[in-house]
């Protein structure tokens, strides 16, 4: 078993009145990728925005490389080495290509920096004085990506990277991804191509309802494809 | 009615004396609405107490520590009176306006209405409420220039140039450096900042007190053209509003740009028609509401 990067015991997250999560236990291992799959509205979504300190109240515990976060502002759970990419990515309107790759700020050594970027993305070097919602969808995703491997981060949280983007560019970020999984990242996927994932995760956590309901690894997966497909009410 | 380009350039030059008062004021409550969605109501009242932290600066603070002599000058002011008041910003931001930020922004508006109406009170218990000279205006600034068609003040042409200076280095700031793309972004998305390593909620007092010290420095600018008095805010807010909502809330350049114009057709208007001077922004304002709601520069939502 490799070294624990994240570990969650028992969390609980709140939005105003509603109770979102019951309860969940997981753990991802240094240079591990790992997916949370379920049905919309199962708390996939909430789990990564607790672990960043993005929901109103959460409780329990969530530990980042053994340090403890549940009682730190946002800010300072970032730098420990979380890179976030959120659903819909996140590109700030107000600010050009450059500024929104410029914009997280660096937290660790050994981020790439922006000449290796712009070559892993060419297109981004071509455009980066247009404002950041000008990018065409595929583009923007490109960008939401390139701009949290530039701080160092080696934990990240990626929330539907393929959502609505055609099949060609769904390749070129699994080929990203597994790219980063050599490099040693450690990766926790939220993703409704399930395909996508299976290709890429070394396990899945299956969520319902708020709660972990099963962890599947990559081998067991085969066996499993029908117990799946019922959680994912496919 | 002849209008002869002397007196039509006169009329201008000191309406553009005006509206750069305006356009650093409502800069300021740009800057705030932007990231902290608050109407900054107490913004005059804050202006009005720069003005005095340079006038009781100049006569009371000497006397005060037990030193006759000094007197704190006309420069020092235009430093210590913004940081005062930018202190006092960052002092409610922390305690009272941050409790807000998750309510709809017509509880930051009472809030800062209340402020003010609570400063103004206290003021003019203790001060004149027609005003108060400031005679701490500096040697080198006195006198006038030729500018060819008028002689114009050497004060106000300093207000004018400096003013212009602070507008628009902010306007740089904000627009054209890192520290303004963390500004832009928290304005867009606060959280996302945030989970990007970014301490935004410093980040929100700290502009809100450059925001009020912006106020405050116009408020030295304003004391020895204006005379000091506890109700110099209010009566300029007035037409502060009027300018922002011509121009559209939270545009930075707008702000800058319709403060200017805006003092400039008063002026002109002064020239054509002086009793309308006085409304002739809120004419503006009506129009400009039935015809694009959002503002000149502001953005439909």
């Amino acid at each position: 078993m490799p070294e624990e990067m994240l570990r969650i015991k028992d969390l609980h997250a709140f939005y105003d009145e509603s109770h979102i999560l019951h309860g969940i236990d997981l753990s991802v291992g240094e240079g591990e990728v790992v997916t949370l799959l379920g049905r919309n509205g199962a708390g996939r979504t909430t789990i990564l925005k607790a672990i960043i300190g993005l929901v109103g109240r959460r409780s329990g515990s969530i530990t980042v490389k053994g340090i403890e976060t549940i009682g730190m502002p946002t800010h300072r759970i970032a730098r420990l080495g979380i890179g976030y990419c959120p659903e819909e990515r996140g590109i700030f309107a107000n600010l050009t290509v450059e500024e929104n790759l410029l914009l997280p700020r660096v937290i660790k050594e050994g981020g790439m920096p922006l000449s290796e970027l712009y070559q892993m993305f060419p297109n981004l070097q071509e455009r980066r004085k247009s404002m950041g919602t000008r990018l065409s969808g595929g583009e923007q995703q490109m960008l939401a990506m390139a701009r949290i491997l530039r701080t160092g981060a080696k934990l990240l949280l990626l929330d539907e990277i393929t959502e609505g983007l055609a099949p060609v560019i769904v390749q070129t970020l699994g080929l990203l991804i597994r790219q980063l999984k050599e490099k040693g990242f450690t990766i926790v996927l939220v993703e409704q191509n399930f395909h996508f994932a299976a290709d890429l995760a070394d396990r899945h956590y299956v969520i319902d309802r708020g709660v972990i309901a099963d962890m599947i690894t990559r081998d067991e997966l085969p066996s499993n494809t029908e117990k799946l497909n019922h959680y994912l009410g496919v | 009615m002849e209008l002869s380009f002397q007196t039509v350039m006169s009329q201008v030059m000191l309406g553009l004396n005006n509206g750069v008062f305006y356009a650093i004021l409502s800069l300021g409550l740009a800057v705030i609405f932007g990231l902290l969605n608050i109407v900054n109501f107490v913004h005059g009242a804050l202006y009005m107490l720069g003005a005095y932290v340079a006038l009781l600066g100049y006569t009371m603070l000497g006397p005060l520590l037990g030193k006759p002599d000094f007197h704190l000058n006309y420069w020092a002011a235009l430093i210590v009176a913004p940081l005062v008041v930018g202190l006092l910003g960052v002092g409610v931001e922390r305690t009272m306006l941050r409790r807000l930020r998750k309510f709809d922004h017509l509880y930051g508006l009472l809030l800062t209405f209340g402020l003010a109406l609570i400063i103004q009170g206290v003021f003019t218990n203790y001060f004149n409420v027609s005003g108060d000279a400031y005679e701490a205006k500096p040697e080198a600034l006195n006198g006038a220039v030729n500018l060819g068609f008028m002689m114009f003040p050497k004060y106000r042409l300093w207000v004018i140039a400096i003013s212009l200076l602070v507008c628009f280095a902010t306007w740089f700031v904000i627009e054209r450096t890192k520290l303004g793309s963390y500004l832009r972004a928290g304005t867009e998305n606060p959280e996302l900042v945030k989970a990007f390593g970014v301490n935004v909620p410093l980040m929100i007092t700290l502009t809100y007190g450059y925001g009020v010290a912006l106020a405050a420095f116009a408020g030295v600018l304003a004391a020895p053209i204006y005379s000091v008095s506890p109700v110099m805010g209010s009566e300029m807010i007035i037409t502060v509003f009027a300018v922002v909502v011509i121009g559209g809330m939270g545009s930075i350049m707008g702000s800058i740009v319709t403060g200017l114009l805006l003092g400039m057709v008063e002026g002109f208007t002064k020239v054509v028609y002086a009793p309308a001077s006085s409304t002739v922004i809120f004419l503006i304002m009506v129009i400009v509401l039935l015809v694009k709601p959002a503002g000149l520069f502001g953005r439909e939502s």
